[in-house]
């Protein structure tokens, strides 16, 4: 059952992309305004997949690589959907829609979630540590590509070509204020799940911090995040060297998020790997 | 009924000619007024602006309507006919309906997509209903003429992007900082394309003018047009810590800003993106500075290609509109096909009409014993054997509206049947 509520969701964010992109190219707002209709009808169902799924284990369903990445595409599409509201960039759907598309079909493709899941997990800070982790890094995802728009901007501003993109894309300074709006609600984010994260590992293994891999990355993201934040705060870090510092920090997190499981080992390996 | 448009613009004729033939606002009355009077034409409407002047009108008798005009303009603008004949086009039918929807929709302007001709248009348009010398054809033509325009405007991209370097100064400062309002600026110099960038960038909303010129006296009196203060050229690197927009347009034959007098400056401005707008030949602004981040540096030249690739992107969209205008033209032909129909009827209507009205006239004049009943005997028998005769013809005139392919024929048999053009005129 669960299944076929996600199958639709697929559907609907493959259908919602396609129209996202046609509209880049044809620049109809009727074609936005279907594509953005889809995509919360989308999310909407999608929600329903995990809430369905939590009802069922008792915990959000990230115990395995197919729970995490559809948390992560609906935790995308909820702060893709959300920013929207404030920041009407048209032409990011066409960009995320894409990206909320692949990691939802990937997540389909591998196996499901298990039957079971262990007491050990059915915590409420672990419920929050998971839904701000996912939250936080769908707000830096985002803020991603919205700083390769700025550079693409950028470029054509600098460059003094008047082409395809200068022409779709917003000012530098929305592309800017949006980045950071994101950053803004990206890091509070990180910072709480890295901390209900910590006082879930105290009152599970007695300890707030062992220095696991997952850990250490976590902290090293984090901090490229604040310095980025404080900078911008006091010398004005804004326009491309944001944007640099965005895509840079989200690169650092992809290796958190997969890297580390993949490559390195500790407690958290199982969640991102089948 | 021909629909004629007769004319002259910037494509074929130069400006001495089309100076010497333009109408004033309120020639177009009187000259309106004189070409009514001419029997060759039944509907007129004058269209005069620098760039054209096109006279469109209907008629029954096309080369004759086509002779009035040239001998008016002539007459009228008191200019021989060989002046201008050859920069006279004339377009016919579907061609003059399609010119007409051209022209307003900015198709066939000098700049595409200026949104002035559409105004001129319709007050053309109104100084021919005030005299009533359009009627029901040029009515219907020029509300089409309207909706085709506004269409095309709305549904491609023919009035976008900016054609004037100051309204692409503008455009490129939007792009860089969205929102204009509260931005500061700095003129250095003086200039009338430096001016009209300052007057537009305050019609958006930016606040704080500051100018900087060689002799401070005039900066003082051009910041008092602005409602700014002149700062001296000595100050202006102290001073781009305060401003986000500089447009700079001096007489200078050298650089007056080049990269080490920018020195510390990102720093000062906590990295807020700064615009130069040079708009100087000579160029004022080292186009080195353009490289430090966060700063954007554009010359005259660099204006003048986005003005090249704006109105290349209009030309593109242009195309879009003659498209919309194509299928407009098509439904304008079948509505003025199909009101031959009626007219046609109508004027057979009228005919027999008449006929019967002299007859009765004449029977009854000799009629003398005939009682008042008897009269209206015979008048309900004439009018109830009109009818009957009637009856066909007037249905197979209707049913031949839907036929495409036979429809002018028939309407032209019907009418030489009837002998209806003859009695005209």
């Amino acid at each position: 059952m669960g299944l076929v509520i996600f199958k639709i969701s697929i559907l609907l964010y493959i259908v919602s992309s396609a129209v996202y992109i046609l509209y880049v190219f044809l620049q109809k707002k009727a074609m936005h305004r279907i594509a953005h209709t889809l995509l919360w009808l989308g999310f909407c169902n999608h929600t329903l997949f995990i809430v369905s799924d939590y009802a069922e284990l008792g915990q959000m369903p990230v115990q395995t690589l197919h729970g995490t990445l559809s948390i992560f595409a609906w935790a995308i599409a909820f702060i893709f959907l959300v920013f929207h509201i404030r920041f009407k960039l048209m032409v990011l759907g066409a960009f995320v829609g894409p990206l909320i598309t692949f990691l939802s079909i990937v997540s389909y493709a591998l196996p499901g979630k298990p039957a079971t899941v262990s007491p050990l997990f059915k915590s409420l800070w672990l419920t929050v540590h998971i839904i701000t982790s996912f939250v936080g890094n769908a707000a830096f995802a985002i803020a991603c590509v919205v700083g390769i728009l700025y550079l693409i901007q950028e470029g054509e501003i600098k460059e003094k070509r008047q082409g395809f993109f200068y022409r779709r894309l917003p000012s530098l300074k929305l592309l800017d204020s949006m980045g950071y709006a994101c950053i803004i609600v990206g890091f509070p984010m990180l910072t709480a799940g890295i901390l209900t994260g910590s006082i879930y590992s105290q009152l599970v293994w007695g300890r707030y911090w062992s220095w696991d891999p997952k850990e250490v990355w976590s902290g090293i993201t984090w901090i490229l995040y604040a310095i980025l934040l404080h900078e911008r705060l006091t010398v004005g870090w804004q326009g491309r060297r944001a944007a640099v510092m965005s895509i840079l920090g989200f690169s650092v997190l992809l290796f958190t998020f997969f890297g580390v499981n993949f490559l390195l080992k500790g407690h958290h390996a199982v969640f991102t790997k089948w | 009924m021909q629909i004629v448009l007769i004319g002259l613009n910037h494509k074929t004729a130069s400006i001495e000619v089309r100076e010497r033939l333009a109408f004033l606002p309120h020639e177009v009355k009187s000259a309106l007024k004189e070409i009514r009077g001419s029997s060759w034409i039944s509907e007129v409407i004058l269209l005069s602006t620098c760039n054209r002047v096109e006279f469109l009108l209907t008629t029954q008798n096309v080369s004759g309507a086509i002779d009035t005009v040239k001998s008016f303009l002539a007459g009228y603008k008191d200019t021989p006919v060989e002046v201008f004949e050859k920069a006279l086009y004339v377009f016919q039918g579907d061609d003059a309906v399609r010119h007409i929807f051209r022209v307003a929709s900015s198709l066939d302007s000098m700049v595409v997509g200026e949104p002035q001709i559409l105004g001129q248009i319709k007050s053309a348009y109104r100084e021919a209903v005030e005299l009533r010398t359009s009627g029901p054809i040029l009515n219907r033509l020029l509300h089409k003429t309207f909706s085709v325009a506004k269409q095309v405007r709305r549904e491609t991209g023919i009035g976008d992007g900016a054609v004037s370097v100051s309204y692409a100064a503008v455009e490129l400062a939007r792009k860089i900082f969205g929102e204009l309002k509260g931005k500061a600026i700095l003129l250095i110099g003086a200039g009338e394309m430096a001016e009209l960038a300052v007057d537009h960038l305050r019609r958006c909303g930016a606040k704080s003018i500051s100018v900087a010129n060689r002799t401070f006296e005039k900066g003082v009196a051009l910041a008092q047009r602005f409602n700014g203060k002149a700062i001296s050229m000595a100050e202006i690197s102290e001073h781009l810590a305060h401003v986000d927009i500089v447009i700079s347009s001096t007489g200078a034959g050298h650089y007056i800003l080049v990269r080490d007098h920018l020195k510390g400056l990102m720093r000062r401005r906590k990295n807020r993106p700064i615009f130069f707008i040079d708009i100087a030949v000579p160029r004022d602004i080292d186009p080195e500075i353009n490289r430090v981040s966060n700063i954007y540096v554009y010359d005259i030249d660099d204006l003048k290609g986005v003005i090249e690739e704006n109105l290349n992107e209009r030309e593109k969209e242009a195309l879009k509109g003659e498209r919309i205008i194509e299928t407009a033209t098509i439904r304008f032909r079948s509505w003025l096909l199909s009101l031959d129909v009626v007219p046609t009827i109508v004027a057979i209507r009228q005919k027999l009409e008449d006929i019967r009205q002299a007859e009765l006239k004449k029977t009854f004049s000799t009629l003398k014993t005939a009682s008042p009943e008897d009269r209206k005997a015979i008048e309900r028998l004439t009018i109830s054997m009109i009818n009957k005769i009637m009856h066909d013809p007037i249905l197979f005139l209707k049913d031949c509206e839907h036929k495409e392919n036979v429809r002018s024929l028939y309407i032209d048999v019907s009418r030489k049947l009837f002998n209806l053009d003859e009695t005209q005129e």
